[in-house]
């Protein structure tokens, strides 16, 4: 089946823009990036948009539809009825570039804030050896691939511009997870980093970065709430923490 | 919408210029009406039955409702205090069971995902994904009151004896004028007290005492064994949070019902 379907694209600078409609040709089993690619081939050849993959892979055509973060490649044109209007617009967290393309420098920048990871002194690399269980939850966190879908979400930043310098996000809580839990990590201190120079108390556990994240990571159960839960340890629980003074804790 | 986004989010200079505050078309407003009202109707039957000190014991089956457990005070029936008599006659309007549920209710508002429920229907902090929150300013659980969010656990170690009395209460239920007796009250006492365990065990910081903690799972098998338990239960802590809710108000209603003479208790022994 093909149809004529209605889009509304946002164009434009970080000077102005707007949505702009077209009449774009569907077929079945299409996605929104092949019908924002037919369009560059046929009325709007400089659109920009960015893409690589087109397999959910590379993180690169994050952009939002409908309103929703989404992959532009991963969003099924059979989601949508043949007479809605679907509205495309950039990541609206992040400064817009050109069209759909945002400057997500953002994120490298709290990426590079996090110490890398440390394994125990006169360990090589190539002479890991760990158990699968242990290594197990650092694996699930893994799978991102940084789209930043869960960074645009974030109310935290996107509806507040001023934290951002206080918060690194949740694709970077989920990376202090991934080093915090990780058996042969030898840093100390992560989680009252996570706390005080990353801004973990910033985020309310409401989940967005959950529901947009196309990995299925469960960035809040597995990633901010235990990490929550190690700040306590560390920061607000008088108990473990006399305890830990006490005995040397086995982790 | 658009009036009401502050210039400090998707209005901030540099993003994209759309005007619109969401252009979602979908029902986003749907789920934080839907958690507003039911938890309001929550609260609002919890304290309407627990000011009302009345119909919460049912002598001749020993049924007692979890609103009114423990029943300390010298108002509480004649043998509704199955921990014995602490204090002396309550003032109306007191809960009876003024000992628990205010950590009951501190163990709930504490609760990671009774946070997200009303952070977002309550607050609208956000009302749902990538729709703005109202208001410019946000800290988050960075400082009084919210940091107190952090003492979690501790209601949690509370919540765990709470539920050990809910089961012993359900069990001492297990009574008739004649002696043993088994009727549909049990059943529904039996089933809430399983949920309660059921969303108690599935609590986060249930989950971070077991083994999330420790980073070498493979040393501590049975801490590991223990923490995937706990996990399968907290994966689904949000239907566990409801559905207990329903649960508790089922029980209460029913031991209601049954000690107001409305209905009979329907019995399958004694
Ligand atoms: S759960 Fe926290 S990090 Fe994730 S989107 Fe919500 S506030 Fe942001
Ligand atoms: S955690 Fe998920 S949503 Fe966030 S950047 Fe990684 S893959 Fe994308
Ligand atoms: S093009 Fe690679 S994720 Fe969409
Ligand atoms: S009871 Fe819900 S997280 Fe602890």
């Amino acid at each position: 089946m093909s149809y004529e379907g209605s889009f509304r694209v946002w164009r434009g600078d970080d000077d102005a823009g707007g949505l702009v409609d077209y009449q774009v040709e569907v077929n079945d089993g299409e996605v929104v990036l092949d019908v924002i690619h037919r369009l560059q081939a046929t009325q709007a050849p400089d659109l920009a948009v960015r893409w690589n993959c087109k397999a959910g892979k590379c993180g690169s055509c994050s952009a939002e539809v409908n309103g929703r973060p989404r992959l532009l490649c991963m969003t099924r044109m059979s989601t949508f009825s043949p007479d809605e209007v679907v509205t495309v617009t950039p990541l609206r967290t992040f400064p817009v570039l050109r069209d759909l393309v945002t400057d997500v420098s953002f994120n490298y920048e709290k990426a590079r804030e996090i110490p890398a990871f440390e394994p125990p002194k006169g360990v090589a690399p190539g002479d890991y050896r760990m158990a699968q269980v242990d290594v197990g939850r650092s694996q699930e966190f893994r799978k991102c691939i940084e789209c930043f879908l869960c960074q645009d979400v974030c109310h935290v930043i996107r509806d507040h511009e001023q934290n951002k310098p206080a918060f690194a996000g949740p694709r970077f809580f989920i990376r202090i997870a991934e080093l915090d839990m990780h058996p042969l990590d030898t840093r100390e201190g992560r989680a009252e980093a996570a706390q005080d120079e990353h801004g973990l108390g910033l985020c309310n556990i409401t989940k967005c970065c959950t529901e947009v994240c196309p990995e299925g990571i469960k960035i809040t159960d597995n990633g901010i709430i235990p990490m929550k839960e190690r700040v306590v340890d560390r920061k607000y629980d008088p108990l473990v923490w006399l305890g830990s003074k006490i005995f040397r804790r086995q982790t | 919408m658009t009036s009401t986004v502050p210039a400090s989010g998707v209005a901030a200079p540099g993003r994209a210029r759309i005007g619109q505050g969401t252009l979602r078309s979908d029902r986003w407003w749907l789920q934080p009406l839907l958690v507003f009202l039911g938890l309001t109707a929550f609260v609002v039957y919890g304290l309407v039955r627990t000011a009302s000190q009345s119909y919460y014991f049912v002598p001749a089956y020993q049924y007692l409702s979890p609103f009114a457990s423990p029943c300390v005070s010298a108002s509480c029936v004649p043998g509704s205090s199955h921990l014995g008599v602490w204090f002396g006659t309550f003032p109306p309007m007191i809960p009876l069971a003024i000992v628990t549920l205010p950590l009951l209710l501190g163990f709930r508002l504490s609760c990671y995902y009774y946070r997200k429920a009303y952070y977002r229907s309550f607050w609208l902090s956000p009302p749902a994904c990538a729709v703005p929150e109202p208001r410019a300013g946000y800290t988050g659980e960075t400082r009084f009151p919210l940091i107190v969010q952090n003492v979690h656990r501790y209601f949690f170690s509370f919540a765990l004896l709470i539920s050990a009395l809910n089961t012993y209460d359900a069990v001492k239920a297990f009574q008739s004028p004649s002696g043993f007796g088994f009727g549909l009250g049990n059943v529904i006492m039996v089933v809430n007290v399983a949920l309660l365990w059921g969303y108690t065990l599935g609590c986060h910081s249930c989950r971070h005492i077991t083994a999330g903690r420790i980073n070498h799972f493979s040393r501590h098998p049975v801490r590991y064994w223990l923490w995937q338990r706990v996990s399968w239960l907290s994966a689904r802590h949000m239907q566990f949070a409801w559905i207990t809710l329903g649960t508790l108000v089922l029980t209460d209603a029913y031991i209601a019902l049954v000690s107001a003479g409305v209905i009979d208790d329907l019995r399958f022994v004694g």
